[in-house]
């Protein structure tokens, strides 16, 4: 149960940066901050200000999406190379907010004790209970991001993706575009980063640092590029992977490494292979 | 009547006059041939007019309306639409989807919550079949002919049902049957009263789509006239055209 939970939170994680990355052709390497910001709203709203977890939540989500503006705001004004290293700065930034920020965010020392969410007197355990939660999440989240795509908002994405420039001419101000796409999306992240919290109970800086954002890269494109069921795919491959690595006998002390690796090589022969990811429709 | 004028337009690159002080005007409802040796500006004069690049100096008139300043997603509110030289299609998306983008509303919750879905589709219909591209209407753009991208878009200009058309090279590398189409479509746009501005290589096509012609060299204005008569000037066919 413990594993479906944190495959759910990262297919969450993985459809919402698909909309930036796979469907607008944007390489956002910031999603960890909207991850953090979700999971550090929601742990200190509930801890510290008493909120029910259902408003805690919709306000993280509010609060992410807020920050995902003023990022956006920046981040639209790029394209191409540009974009992911400007994106990566926003990414650093936040990892030295959440560490740095002790008064709100108890700094390394991370936040202890977030409470298990409560929806109308039930309260969702770890395990099943926290498992079903999670499903619905995830249901809810491919449900909004499929409606997105399928859209015609979701064609304007994917012209963006395939010539921006050209797409101006016919009378997108593609910069609203990109923007409402990543605030989408950060929202999303958010979103995310609240279930994790509430699930883990204890947060901390690291989880929420650039590596995380590279890996949810990798959970993106290994899964599909522009593919709402590859990041399904991608996130139960990079959750499960470690177990498989078990399962073949390897021992617990070098799987955290071999994963890496594998991540890595795997990554390599996709963009030399199969560019698109393994169920993606489209190369970036 | 013109419907569009562009005074003392001037764009460099690096040392190079790309374009030097150029003004034209171009008369509602004709077809304008701009017409010169490669090089001349001619397809820098269409991307500055569509801010496709900043110009350095010069300004655009607009239906009696004077532009200091202009960005290309504000084109179709001029009425302006273009192909490109280079076909720049959506490389990844249907033959549809290409279609269907310039046809979709514009801003961001309008086409979140689309509500002319059907209408846009058979406007698309209408129009890929015009092209004879419906029936490869699911297949990706990149996966067509030269000249099958050519006539999408084209199609796609004529989708943004536009008043001013500027078309760059539009028949370069079709076939005799695809420039009867695109000859038929262009004679339908400008009896429909639109303003095509067209540039072009092929001096038979020139002559037999051309109401004005306008020659341009390095960045200059070089002559202009009727087709029959700039084409029958010696030193336009001598210097510019190689005949």
């Amino acid at each position: 149960m413990h594993l479906s939970v944190l495959v759910g939170v990262y297919a969450i994680l993985g459809l919402s940066l698909n909309l930036v990355v796979g469907y607008s052709g944007l390489l956002s390497l910031a999603h960890a901050a909207f991850y953090g910001v979700g999971a550090y709203g929601s742990a200190i709203l509930m801890k510290d200000f008493g909120f029910s977890f259902l408003s805690a939540v919709v306000l993280s989500v509010l609060i992410t999406m807020a920050v995902g503006v003023l990022i956006g705001l920046v981040l639209s004004k790029f394209d191409g190379d540009y974009y992911a290293l400007a994106s990566l700065g926003f990414s650093v930034i936040a990892f030295g907010v959440f560490l740095n920020w002790r008064d709100l965010t108890n700094g390394a020392f991370g936040i202890f004790g977030i409470p298990k969410p409560e929806i109308f007197g039930y309260k969702f355990l770890a395990g099943e209970p926290y498992a079903f939660l999670v499903l619905l999440a995830v249901i809810f989240t491919f449900l909004i991001c499929y409606f997105v795509v399928n859209s015609s908002f979701g064609r304007v994405l994917k012209a963006i993706r395939e010539d921006e420039k050209a797409l101006q001419v016919f009378g997108y101000k593609t910069t609203l575009y990109k923007l409402a796409v990543f605030v989408i999306s950060a929202g999303l992240a958010g979103f995310a980063g609240t279930l994790y919290g509430s699930y883990i109970s204890f947060i901390d800086p690291g989880g929420f640092d650039d590596l995380v954002s590279v890996n949810l890269i990798v959970v993106v494109i290994l899964g599909g590029l522009a593919s709402l069921n590859g990041s399904l795919l991608g996130a139960a491959f990079f959750v499960l992977l470690p177990e498989l690595l078990r399962f073949v006998g390897m021992p617990d002390s070098i799987t955290g490494q071999m994963r890496q690796m594998i991540y890595g090589l795997g990554l390599i022969a996709l963009m030399m292979y199969r560019p698109q990811g393994i169920l993606g429709k489209f190369r970036l | 009547m013109i419907a569009l004028e562009v005074k003392k337009m001037k764009k460099n690159f690096g040392g190079v006059k790309a374009v030097d002080g150029l003004s034209l005007k171009f008369e509602k409802g004709q077809i304008t041939s701009l017409i010169g040796p490669n090089g001349a500006g001619k397809s820098t004069m269409v991307n500055l007019m569509t801010a496709m690049y900043p110009p350095d100096a010069g300004k655009m008139i607009v239906h009696g309306v004077t532009l200091e300043k202009w960005k290309s997603y504000n084109m179709p509110t001029y009425g302006v639409t273009r192909t490109f030289q280079d076909v720049r299609l959506f490389e990844q998306m249907s033959v549809l989807d290409n279609v269907l983008v310039v046809l979709t509303e514009r801003g961001v919750f309008r086409s979140l919550f689309e509500t002319h879905g059907e209408l846009h589709l058979k406007q698309a219909e209408e129009i890929l079949k015009r092209v004879d591209l419906w029936k490869k209407r699911d297949e990706k753009a990149e996966d067509l002919s030269y000249g099958q991208r050519k006539l999408l878009e084209i199609g796609r200009a004529v989708a943004m049902d536009a008043d001013i058309y500027f078309f760059d090279e539009p028949f370069a590398g079709l076939f005799k049957e695809m420039v009867k189409t695109v000859v038929s479509i262009l004679h339908e746009l400008k009896n429909n009263g639109k303003t095509i501005l067209l540039i072009e290589h092929n001096m038979d096509l020139i002559r037999e789509l051309s109401d004005h012609v306008i020659v341009v060299d390095a960045g200059k204005f070089f002559a202009e006239g009727e087709a029959s008569d700039v084409l029958a000037r010696k030193d336009v066919v001598e210097a510019y055209l190689g005949e």
